[in-house]
């Protein structure tokens, strides 16, 4: 366990110091979000509308700017090794890694995103349902990333192929996400929560043992 | 033994490779016939169906949209047994024979994007919407290409491998979320579905029931083409390194 907590603190502290991703993170979230009124013009009707899928967009797309980071970089300096002689099982660690991921790219976008539905306009019935909704669809991207992470880290520029790997795959996250926001907009009954929760859950489980076993064949010869 | 061991010593008796290239070209010719035949005979009574009452003469994209889908779903299935057993049993022959049918896949998964859309177009008056089923069909052809990049992207056979099939059993569980996510994304968008309810006529049945066994003989045919062609390959390659 003290393995686990120290690996989980080192890797925060990596995100966060100074050439770390995760403040690259927050404000490529923000930078992306900014980018679709330009796109699509400032009718702040129709933005209000689809401020729930810009932001589950771009907090997906800020996630998996920094998922290469997960084992490339540790594989780079040797220090993927050290940790995998070292006593922690190779699933915790990647759980750890996974977990680290998530505090520091899915937590602070969730946090940071009230503010920029503001600049949406997003109606006040869905701002309950776009922080609810990544709270709990953020993990999911964490973790199939971690999956990614760990098929692609011999590849050389493995963040080029990375994202055509997870973009499918964590497709339903956006899906559940973006509907629950949607329909606390219609005033529906919100079927989304459970079942993103629970495509949440599934993937945070799975995910430590295939990324794991991708990182062990990769290290292998 | 049991009777199922004895099945399963079948299986790998066929996964070597010698026996697999003796077997397979023998059966190659008459998987061809047959997939000529199939199809031959599916066109020929597809094209002589009826028009269909609402839909005219388009109902016979039918024919070839639905088996180029359910072949495209088949070829998933079977790489993902096929990565099973390369993980599990580590067999190279299980590995070549998920490798050469992603991209029979992935082309057939695009023929049913192509024939939906064209449909599509005659019947919704535009060539693609945002339905479950052409929808969660995009996000499959996805999975296919980020499948064959990961292929190409290790150099190494053996790690390439195991890296390829572990993301084909991640796939295949998250293609069935995929496939409902899209059904209950597409509902609370559109309302019900645009497909119109109810049992195929006899005379559109017996055309599209042949297009299905001819699509998938012609997978099956085309799959052990290329599996015959990786295994030639990996041979010259071995020669090759022995002589260099």
């Amino acid at each position: 366990m003290n393995a686990f907590i120290a690996l989980l603190l080192r890797d925060m502290r990596l995100a966060t110091r100074a050439g770390g991703s995760a403040m690259l993170a927050v404000v490529f979230f923000a930078a992306v979000a900014a980018l679709v009124p330009l796109g699509v013009g400032a009718d702040l009707k129709l933005l209000g509308r689809i401020a729930g899928g810009v932001l589950w967009i771009a907090a997906v797309l800020a996630a998996l700017l920094s998922l290469d980071r997960i084992f490339q970089s540790d594989f780079e300096d040797g220090s993927l090794d050290l940790i995998v002689l070292g006593p922690l099982p190779l699933e915790a660690v990647a759980f750890a890694k996974m977990c680290a991921h998530w505090l520091t790219t899915g937590l602070p976008l969730t946090i940071l995103s009230p503010v920029l539905a503001l600049l949406f306009n997003l109606p006040a019935s869905g701002y309950d349902a776009l922080i609810g909704s990544l709270a709990l669809g953020t993990p999911a991207i964490s973790a199939i990333g971690t999956i990614g992470a760990g098929l692609t880290l011999t590849v050389r520029r493995g963040g080029l192929i990375l994202p055509l790997l997870i973009l499918p795959l964590i497709s339903p996250a956006v899906i559940f996400g973006a509907g629950a926001i949607l329909a606390s907009l219609d005033g529906l009954s919100n079927g989304a929560f459970p079942l993103l929760g629970a495509f949440s859950f599934v993937s945070v489980l799975l995910s430590p043992f295939a990324a794991a076993a991708a990182v062990r064949l990769n290290l292998q010869g | 033994m049991s009777e199922r061991g004895l099945s399963w010593a079948n299986i790998f008796e066929f996964a070597n490779p010698k026996r697999f290239m003796d077997v397979s070209g023998r059966i190659i010719p008459w998987l061809a016939a047959l997939t000529v035949f199939l199809i031959g005979a599916g066109l020929f009574l597809g094209f002589r169906a009826p028009p269909d009452y609402q839909q005219g003469d388009t109902v016979k994209i039918m024919f070839i949209h639905v088996p180029a889908a359910l072949t495209a779903m088949f070829a998933y299935g079977a790489i993902a047994f096929a990565s099973l057993l390369g993980l599990v049993n580590r067999h190279p022959l299980a590995d070549v024979a998920a490798k050469t049918a992603a991209p029979l896949g992935a082309t057939f998964t695009a023929l049913a994007l192509v024939t939906g859309s064209l449909w599509g177009r005659p019947m919704w008056g535009t060539y693609w919407v945002w339905d479950a089923r052409l929808t969660s069909f995009l996000i499959l052809f996805f999975l296919y290409l980020g499948y064959i990049a990961l292929w190409n992207a290790i150099e190494d056979e053996v790690r390439a491998a195991k890296a390829a099939a572990i993301l084909a059993l991640v796939g295949v569980v998250d293609v069935v979320i995929v496939k409902y996510s899209v059904e209950w994304w597409s509902t609370l968008h559109q309302g019900e579905s645009i497909f119109r309810a109810g049992a195929i006529a006899p005379v559109f049945e017996a055309p599209l029931f042949l297009m299905m066994g001819g699509y998938t003989a012609l997978f099956l045919l085309l799959w052990l083409i290329r599996i015959r062609t990786e295994i030639l390959a990996r041979r010259a390659r071995a020669l090759l390194r022995h002589e260099g």
